[in-house]
């Protein structure tokens, strides 16, 4: 059916398919980077703060069941 | 006919005793709440906070809207006899299953709800702090904000909307349930594991959601066992000829601050919609309690819903449809109902996490809770070369939830944030200003000795005399800085003002 056609929850392919911008892509890019060396700082502090006993932390973290 | 979207949450933290042998959840959540409610009632800290007992003379979580109740249908029980305090922010904080829990006041739109879910937060740290210089050395109270203990014990984060009695609850079922089921691609809060029964172990190694494995019915009563997707619990707290409240069990708490505004905000905008009959009816989704799991364990977001009329879809593409409904829905009939500029907000950061959902969802680190705990868990694998069942990356699932400053993992995301901290500590204390939370708070705050109790629709004001005066408030939208907030400044006595307000 037309109408059925038209109401298909899925997006008109041509609003996706815009000109590859080369700046966007190269800041993007740059974006990945930034994300992963902030990555490593983090996971640098998650090292530090994370439980030491992670076995034992995770056993006896039992709570009740709630709503 | 839509109604203002009057919204809030509940939510219930994890809690930890530590240095005992044998802790006791129940003593140890009363022990959180009575020591933040003793050191905000010592003179010169907050605005006279008062220790107010909550009354409950209206609570009713048996009503069932459907007008009757299954047998062996578990309705919550009402523990009246636990603490159970009104704070002169307009917020309910007291101790519900073994949990301490927060209720937010009512607000007008999802960012006030936001500001002082952020506030809820700070309530906790505070409480935690005056617990623990009470306990002895080597003792504390640790507080979480998550939803599992990954052992099959789950809590939750509840929404409330107000809604137009007279929508049929049928439609509610139907367009909100396609909502829940699809808005967990932003609302999760992630987790490690799966632990539902029926899931054989190891076989999901992250999902979206907290809470989706819980879930067994699509409609019913219950919340602590077989829970549904839709919740009939009928306690409207307000007019129930014009009001119905939804109670919604099925969300994750989030800390990531755009998600909780997307989860208040579009589930307004979707359901001033449902009472609108905006909604297209072929959205459906045809075995939702599968498929609230299906999209939980899907991280590829890729995974096809058999909808009711036998195509299909992914979560992503039925969001972008109801977006595209919503922005629609809003040129129609504007914003008034829906929070306002909030709602165009919402509008705009729907579009943008759905955009990066599709594209590339680490551009939601900080922003989705399920995207950045993934992203944690996924470096500190490869960094450790951990595989899926290691300890420690179930550590970091539950410490991303400590609410601890110094030891909270999503603390140190540098995440986006909307509500500045110095509002976010204002609202620790102030109630919103548009909605009745706002009389309530203001009367807490100026006359605390003069009432003996509050609740949601209602106030009881001890004039001496051994005369009791139950003052209701069964318009949400009424009370307002609008309305009483000159009245409230100018009386100096509740005498003067319950005088004033009958006349």
């Amino acid at each position: 059916m037309a109408e059925q056609e038209q109401k298909r929850p899925v997006r008109d392919e041509s609003e996706r398919e815009e000109p590859v911008d080369v700046a966007a892509a190269q800041s993007a890019s740059r974006g990945s980077d930034r994300l992963k060396d902030e990555l490593d700082d983090l996971l640098d502090e998650i090292d530090e703060v994370l439980e030491s006993n992670a076995e034992e932390f995770v056993k006896s973290y039992v709570q009740k069941g709630g709503e | 006919m839509p109604v203002p979207k009057t919204l809030g949450i509940e939510t219930e933290y994890g809690i930890v005793h530590r240095g005992v042998d044998d802790p006791n959840p129940i003593s140890a959540s009363s022990l959180l709440i009575n020591a933040y409610l003793s050191r905000r009632s010592e003179p010169g800290v907050g605005p006279g906070s008062p220790r107010v007992g909550w009354d409950f003379v209206d609570e009713t979580p048996h009503n069932d809207v459907r007008g009757f109740s299954h047998i062996g249908s578990m309705a919550p029980e009402v523990e009246t006899h636990l603490v159970n305090a009104v704070l002169t922010n307009g917020a309910r904080y007291y101790v519900d299953h073994a949990h301490p829990e927060l209720s937010t006041p009512e607000c007008a739109d999802a960012m006030a709800v936001l500001r002082h879910d952020r506030a809820a937060e700070l309530i906790m740290i505070e409480s935690m702090s005056a617990a623990n210089e009470v306990l002895p050395d080597g003792e504390e109270l640790v507080v979480y904000k998550n939803n599992s203990d990954g052992k099959g014990n789950s809590y939750g984060c509840h929404e409330n909307y107000l809604m137009d009695r007279a929508t049929p609850f049928a439609d509610i079922v139907q367009h909100a349930t396609t909502h829940f089921v699809t808005r967990q691609v932003f609302t999760g809060a992630g987790k490690v594991g799966s632990e539902a029964p029926w899931m054989p172990g190891g076989s999901v190694a992250f999902q979206l959601t907290q809470r989706a494995d819980f879930f067994e019915e699509e409609v019913g009563l219950e919340t602590t066992l077989k829970r549904p997707i839709i919740n009939t619990r009928d306690e409207p707290h307000a007019d129930p000829l014009l009001y119905r409240r939804l109670h919604v069990i099925v969300g994750d708490a989030n800390l990531c601050e755009v998600a909780t505004l997307l989860k208040l905000g579009t589930t307004a905008i979707v359901l001033a919609m449902v009472e609108e009959g905006f909604m297209d009816p072929a959205l459906q989704i045809s075995d939702p309690v599968r498929a609230l799991q299906a999209v939980s364990f899907d991280t590829s977001l890729s995974q096809p819903l058999l909808l009711a009329d036998g195509r299909t879809a992914t979560a992503v593409d039925i969001q972008w449809q109801l977006l595209e409904q919503a922005q629609k829905f809003t040129l129609q009939l504007g914003t008034e109902l829906t929070g306002g500029p909030v709602a165009d907000l919402v509008l705009l950061r729907w579009e943008e996490a759905l955009t990066s959902l599709e594209a590339d969802p680490s551009e939601l680190v900080g922003v989705v809770d399920w995207v950045t705990k993934k992203h944690l868990i996924d470096g500190l694998a490869e960094r450790h070369g951990l595989g899926p069942g290691d300890a420690r990356l179930a550590a970091l699932d539950l410490q991303y939830h400590d609410l601890r400053p110094e030891r909270s993992l999503f603390a140190r995301v540098g995440a986006e944030t909307l509500v500045d901290t110095p509002d976010a500590v204002i609202a620790m204390d102030q109630p919103p200003d548009d909605t009745r939370a706002y009389f309530r708070g203001r009367c807490l705050q100026k006359w605390p000795e003069d009432i003996v109790a509050a609740n949601w629709d209602s106030m009881v004001f001890d004039l001496g005399r051994q005369v009791l005066r139950r003052v209701p408030m069964m318009e949400p939208t009424r009370g307002t800085r609008e309305h009483v907030g000159t009245l409230l400044d100018e009386c100096e006595t509740v005498s003067e003002l319950l005088h004033r307000l009958s006349t």
